[in-house]
């Protein structure tokens, strides 16, 4: 297959190159995965799009890999070092499943400082050690200068599965409880406030996190947890938005009950941006039966990272694929993915 | 945010409503200027929230939207040279040129830059002395005090790498045009909050009087949207047409001198070209002639710009107040954030994202 031949699938065409919005999380980024990726790579366990694939290698194992490439790589409340753990040992729980094992890919770009390289390297052996997987393989590449951007992470990452565990977004139904580990936007607004450009005084702090040991403990109830998702880039919208298409449900929140902290809230004022679509590194959504939410909020709540866990929505048979939100006056709003990258306005 | 909080709290909202119900006796149409003010509208519900009697008609204060398509055609030129770094505010970025916009020149290698503050620029300009850094200085007066610092500054510091694509419009010569509309339905006008902050109100008492209309100035949540649509109807029904002020924490009748007297050295008032509107007499603010040496539009030399505006556009008629976003036959089916034809449908003030992001599904308000 040469260039000129190959064809681009329909609503690619809108798009010659690749744009920012493309890695957005959002509808560019969701129109690539199913209109390149799935068709090109089968419609297996790939196509259930959870955050982890669940592979049978002669045992069940849950299978997930992540690249990282977040400027600044030193943020407030963490580097790209322990994010790349974080993340992809998320990744791997969110299907039920123990992480086990890690590979740590490093692209480095020619002129990168020794000692930058060495604390993201501790910062990765200490957030491994933390989440008890281990770091079993990897490799390293160096770019000429000016063709990478410092240090770009992959980790992939195993675990093995617990026993009867079936978490996938497709099992969400209607009259299950919506439930969120903790404030959102903390990590997208966080990096915001050092971006150049558009630094601002506010002691935000990532919520970069481990969360196997709050989902083993979550999951160690017995509760009936449905779906566990880690809305990483586009938020909480696009998570609630990916489920809501893969079950063929409705989602429907109390905008007052999504927990925010006051910082956040107002840096997002301040830049006109809604939280519901910053990103997080360290929060679990979690569509449990509602019978059972009292036990899933008791075990997160146990865990500093999931201090703030809250109910902030349901499952509904209405308006189904697609995400509404009660507003505080009592009015309803469609809660839409966001096409690209959200951007701050202007005024 | 404590500060904000206060103006959400739905039982005060819900009071406000049920005293625009008791008020209002007839119908009533007010138009909101801002479009910060329609996206909270929208957001919130408070358009269904309200009796039927009053009809809030969006208008025109989407700086982004009424920046002419040659200009973003001209900025879209520039950011695609070597050797300029292109900083513009955020929501800029995807509005369509003629058959492209500002992420599109980024991903073909154009220095497109998001800034906040057009001083990061500036800055940018100081620490890239090899570069020519272009601000796109587009707003309504409320962007306007910062940017005519920024100008200032950089012609101060003898910055020769600084250079701005200035588009500013300003609020009252719009608000004429649109009660001098044969078509125009508008009985009242929330005045933009913002704006006010920066040049007061006293430049609304001529056309108040004038034209009969009462204006209120008026801020961007929900109690100040309320509060604000109050007095309006009370206005309307007493038969006066007089400027108030419904947002006294942020606006004073002389507003912000210091900021005024910036913007007057800076800049100079001009005829203005508004998207989809047209030629507004004496209703932009261009570089002062003090400042021309920092006009990007003249130190870039941009021909054989021919612009060409979807023919299914309506956002012309949506920022007149005359066409609703829905109405449009276009919304949601060729025109949708995705693939936008006219810059409403993808600025974070546009009135064609705020019913398509929060609106588009009234049928939802029917279901439990």
């Amino acid at each position: 297959m040469t260039i000129e031949n190959w064809s681009c699938p329909m609503p690619l065409r809108d798009h010659p190159t690749i744009v920012m919005g493309h890695g957005g999380g959002g509808q560019l980024s969701a129109e690539l995965i199913e209109h390149l990726f799935v068709p090109a790579f089968g419609d297996g366990e790939l196509s259930e799009l959870a955050d982890a694939a669940v592979i049978d290698a002669g045992g069940l194992l849950s299978f997930s890999t992540d690249t990282f490439v977040v400027r600044p790589r030193f943020f407030p409340g963490g580097n790209i070092g322990e994010l790349a753990v974080n993340g992809t040992v998320n990744d791997v729980a969110m299907r039920g499943a123990v992480p086990r094992f890690l590979s740590v890919g490093l692209i480095l770009e020619e002129g990168l400082p020794m000692a930058e390289l060495g604390v993201i390297v501790e910062s990765i052996a200490a957030a491994a050690a933390h989440a008890g997987v281990t770091v079993v393989t990897g490799d390293t590449k160096v770019v000429d200068r000016g063709h990478g951007d410092g240090v770009y992470v992959n980790t992939t990452g195993i675990g093995t599965l617990r026993e009867g565990a079936d978490i996938r977004p497709q099992r969400a139904e209607p009259g299950d409880a919506v439930i969120v580990s903790g404030t959102v936007g903390d990590h997208g607004m966080a990096i915001m406030s050092v971006r150049e450009g558009l630094e601002f005084e506010a002691s935000i702090v990532s919520d970069t996190a481990a969360l196997n040991h709050m989902i083993a403990d979550v999951l160690d109830t017995g509760a009936d947890v449905h779906v566990l998702r880690d809305p990483t880039r586009g938020g909480l919208a696009a998570s609630l938005n990916e489920i809501a298409n893969a079950a063929d449900v409705g989602v429907l929140l109390d905008e007052r009950s999504i927990p925010v902290d006051r910082t956040v809230a107002a840096a997002c004022e301040m830049l006109g941006m809604d939280p519901m679509y910053v990103a997080n590194e360290g929060k679990v959504v979690a569509f449990v039966r509602a019978s059972d939410v009292d036990r899933v909020l008791d075990a997160m709540r146990a865990h500093p990272e999931g201090a703030n866990a809250t109910v902030v929505g349901e499952v509904t048979d209405t308006h189904r694929r697609m995400v509404a939100a009660r507003t505080p006056l009592g009015a309803t709003r469609v809660v839409d993915m966001q096409v690209g990258e959200q951007l701050p306005r202007i005024c | 945010m404590k500060y904000l909080d206060e103006f959400r709290d739905p039982e005060l909202a819900l009071r406000l409503i049920d005293d625009i119900s008791r008020l209002a006796t007839k119908r009533h149409v007010l138009m909101e200027v801002c479009g910060g003010q329609t996206h909270s509208i929208i957001r919130n519900g408070i358009d269904r929230l309200l009796p039927d009697e009053i009809e809030m008609v969006h208008g025109p204060g989407c700086p982004v939207c009424v920046t002419p398509l040659e200009t973003i055609d001209k900025a879209l030129a520039i950011a695609s040279r070597d050797g300029v770094i292109f900083c513009s505010f955020g929501d800029m970025l995807r509005v369509p040129g003629s058959g492209r916009d500002l992420f599109s020149v980024k991903s073909a290698g154009g220095d497109v830059r998001v800034v906040y503050s057009p001083l990061d620029a500036v800055q940018i300009a100081r620490d890239n002395p090899d570069h020519e850094t272009v601000f796109f200085g587009i707003g309504f007066e409320t962007t306007a005090p910062a940017n005519a610092m920024a100008v200032y500054q950089a012609k101060r510091e003898g910055l020769t790498n600084f250079s701005m694509l200035v588009s500013h419009v300003l609020v009252p010569p719009a608000m004429r045009a649109i009660l001098d509309a044969p078509t125009n339905r508008v009985e009242a006008f929330l005045a933009a909050g913002h704006v006010c902050s920066v040049m007061g109100y006293e430049e609304y008492d001529p056309i108040a009087a004038e034209y009969g209309t009462p204006i209120v100035v008026t801020g961007f949540e929900p109690l100040d949207l309320l509060q604000g649509i109050k007095m309006a109807v009370v206005q309307l029904e007493e038969g006066r047409a007089e400027v108030e002020n419904a947002y006294q924490r942020a606006v004073n009748r002389k507003g912000n001198l210091p900021a005024q007297a910036m913007v007057a050295d800076v800049f100079t008032t001009i005829d203005r070209n508004w998207r989809g509107i047209g030629m507004i007499p004496q209703s932009g603010w261009a570089l002062a002639d003090d400042y021309r040496s920092l006009d990007a539009a003249e130190r870039f030399t941009v021909t054989d710009i021919a612009t060409v505006e979807s023919p299914l556009c309506h956002a012309g008629e949506v920022l007149r107040g005359t066409l609703k976003p829905d109405e449009c036959p276009a919304f949601g089916k060729e025109c949708t954030p995705r693939t936008p034809l006219g810059a409403t449908m993808v600025s974070a003030e546009g009135a064609c994202a705020a019913y398509y992001l929060y609106g588009r599904f009234r049928e939802l308000e029917a279901s439990p």
